[in-house]
């Protein structure tokens, strides 16, 4: 099997000025990421890979571009924070770490496995560059907005980023921490959240509707974004835009799509906790190395 | 040891008042404490904080599971941060932050659980707190905090705040005697002797250590000499003092403003049952839901007055 993905991953200092070549370097890695997911889930046969697909573009961007923290320092004071309340989807998240340097790369492939640091769902105590745990859903914001609140107190800079998913947006306690944050208007507070339209047994528009999304945010006090999720340029865009935000919250609802870069997953709520076989692993590779491809200049 | 105890009982002092007014001096000594309310901090007295440092206090409206999960934030970024509202709510509506969060991932939260036992007796069962210690007892990494007057509200909250990892403070909201001398010194974690004696020992905790007292007194009267431990800290558990006295006193009671079912009386009951048997009755609510009332009545019709205690400390020895 051969492992495409170099181990000490290119940062891109913080900034505005996207070049071409950073845009495409980042989406390609994206979905090696993925493939690297892929190859995690397959060979633990456990784990999420759907909301992992569609979480690729904007973490890659959060821990490749935007976000000021230091993998050698993982408890630095100043760090900005991420709080990935999808948990399930940790597989991104822990190859992206890994990628960043808090881990070795070589240790991905423990994930879920029998004394593995790579919990099933993130442990902050065993995973360096994990903040807090996370599966049961719905925490994100109010942990956010509690950390976002300390920020403030300690007269610091840093900010605070909370992914969330969809059909996480279910949980109450979500709403509270919307009103809490808008309460406090608490601008170093962003959320991200991943809009795939997908969650555990169906489409949302079925399981649990959820527009007008937008309105809903925007009602709750909040400076309400929209961009095309995997598009990597609106995602840089977007998380820069947000920064210029004063006085209030920000979202960022990042349109996605559930399983992203492999047809046969995309959309589909099979693919929310479903491990492949050996031949829908082959076909899924080979779907992602085309789509690394596309982004080789 | 006997002088710990006043003789007679101090004035009777607001219990929500003493916890206000040690949450106060907490704030002054500690510039890393905040604390959090969900709307009730003119109930638990958590207002003259508020007043105090309104920089360091955050109402987050009527969400206690916002409250557990922004104290968290504001711990997870090096503040001791207490969040309170009324006992009940943290160990029902809050709980899965509270094992999550607080308990998985380790936080420096406090809880102050507000109105514990029936001591919000006028608001009726749904106010009433009687499962909290058993439900959060059973959380890994949780330790459980029960002051049971004024002074050890005062000696233990700064302990609460200093301990590492969460702490549940449950607290009485109405007005209880003063029970102990300036030289009573609680150390969290260890269970302090009241009283001696050698023929059963009474393990209590909370305000109904008051009505133990009364219990012991009245016992020797008639020639049984009870032990008296107070069990300020029911989790961790001192089950040094609980063998202890097990061993050299042969039979035990347990007194707690609870249900018997997971509490203190189910905490010293496995502890025993493993390390030292001896009979062992458990006073406290005999699994059910109590009324609406006034206080000292609910308590005495649901399971905890004086006499029941002396009854069980009878029932025990009578089992040797």
């Amino acid at each position: 099997m051969d492992s495409p993905i170099e181990s000490a991953a290119r940062v891109y200092p913080y900034g505005v000025n996207h070049s071409p070549e950073m845009i495409a370097d980042l989406s390609r890695r994206a979905y090696e990421y993925r493939r690297q997911v892929l190859r995690m889930v397959y060979n633990r046969k456990t784990g999420h890979i759907g909301g992992a697909f569609s979480a690729a573009e904007y973490l890659t961007a959060l821990y490749f571009h935007q976000l000021r923290l230091d993998p050698a320092n993982p408890g630095w004071e100043d760090r900005d924070r991420l709080i990935f309340s999808k948990g399930h989807a940790c597989a991104m998240l822990y190859t992206v770490l890994a990628h960043r340097g808090y881990f070795p790369v070589e240790e991905l492939m423990t994930f879920r496995g029998f004394n593995s640091r790579l919990q099933g769902h993130p442990e902050p105590q065993k995973t360096p560059g994990i903040e807090v745990p996370a599966g049961p859903l719905g925490h994100g914001v109010a942990i956010g907005a509690g950390m976002a609140l300390a920020a403030r107190m300690a007269g610091s800079r840093r900010k605070i980023y909370v992914v969330l998913g969809d059909g996480e947006i279910n949980s109450g306690v979500i709403w509270e921490g919307m009103m809490v944050a808008a309460k406090f208007q608490l601008d170093n507070l962003k959320v991200i959240l991943d809009y795939n339209g997908v969650q555990q047994t169906g489409p949302t528009t079925r399981v649990m509707p959820t527009e007008p999304i937008v309105d809903k945010w925007a009602s709750f006090n909040w400076h309400v974004m929209e961009i095309h999720g995997h598009n990597m340029a609106e995602v840089l865009n977007a998380l820069d835009g947000a920064d210029e935000i004063h006085g209030r919250p920000v979202v960022i609802i990042a349109r996605t799509t559930k399983g992203k870069g492999v047809s046969f997953m995309e959309n589909n709520s099979y693919w929310h906790g479903s491990p492949p076989t050996d031949e829908q692993f082959a076909a899924a590779d080979y779907e992602l190395k085309k789509g690394v491809e596309q982004w080789r200049i | 040891m006997a002088d710990l105890i006043r003789k007679p009982f101090g004035e009777p002092v607001v219990m929500r008042k003493a916890y206000g007014e040690a949450l106060l001096a907490l704030g002054k000594s500690r510039k890393d404490v905040v604390v959090l309310s969900a709307d009730v901090s003119n109930s638990d007295f958590s207002y003259m904080f508020e007043t105090a440092f309104p920089d360091r206090f955050f109402n987050v409206g009527i969400a206690e599971p916002a409250l557990v999960d922004v104290a968290v934030g504001l711990a997870k970024s090096g503040h001791v941060a207490i969040a309170n509202t009324f006992a009940f709510l943290f160990a029902t509506r809050a709980v899965e932050m509270v094992r999550t969060h607080l308990c998985y991932g380790d936080t420096n939260v406090k809880l102050a659980g507000a109105y514990a036992g029936l001591s919000d007796s006028f608001d009726g069962p749904t106010h009433h707190a009687i499962t909290d210690v058993a439900i959060l007892r059973s959380l890994p990494r949780m330790s459980i905090v029960v002051p049971s007057d004024p002074l050890a509200v005062a000696k233990l909250l700064p302990q609460v705040a200093a301990w590492k990892g969460p702490v549940y403070f449950r607290l009485c909201r109405n007005e209880v005697p003063q029970i102990y001398t300036d030289a009573y010194e609680p150390v969290m974690g260890k269970g302090i002797t009241l009283m001696d004696g050698d023929d059963a020992t009474i393990f209590a905790t909370g305000v109904l250590v008051s009505r133990s007292i009364q219990a012991v007194e009245q016992l020797a009267q008639e020639g049984i000499h009870a032990r008296l431990v107070e069990m300020h800290t029911v989790k961790p558990l001192d089950g040094e003092i609980v063998a202890k006295c097990a061993k050299e006193t042969g039979a035990v009671v347990t007194v707690e403003e609870h249900t018997i079912i997971g509490g203190l009386g189910g905490a010293i009951s496995e502890y025993l049952g493993e390390h030292a048997p001896v009979p062992i009755q458990r006073v406290g609510i005999n699994d059910r839901f109590a009324e609406t009332g006034p206080y000292a009545d609910l308590l005495d019709k649901y399971g905890m007055s004086v006499e029941t205690i002396i009854t069980a400390v009878r029932n025990v020895i009578s089992r040797k």
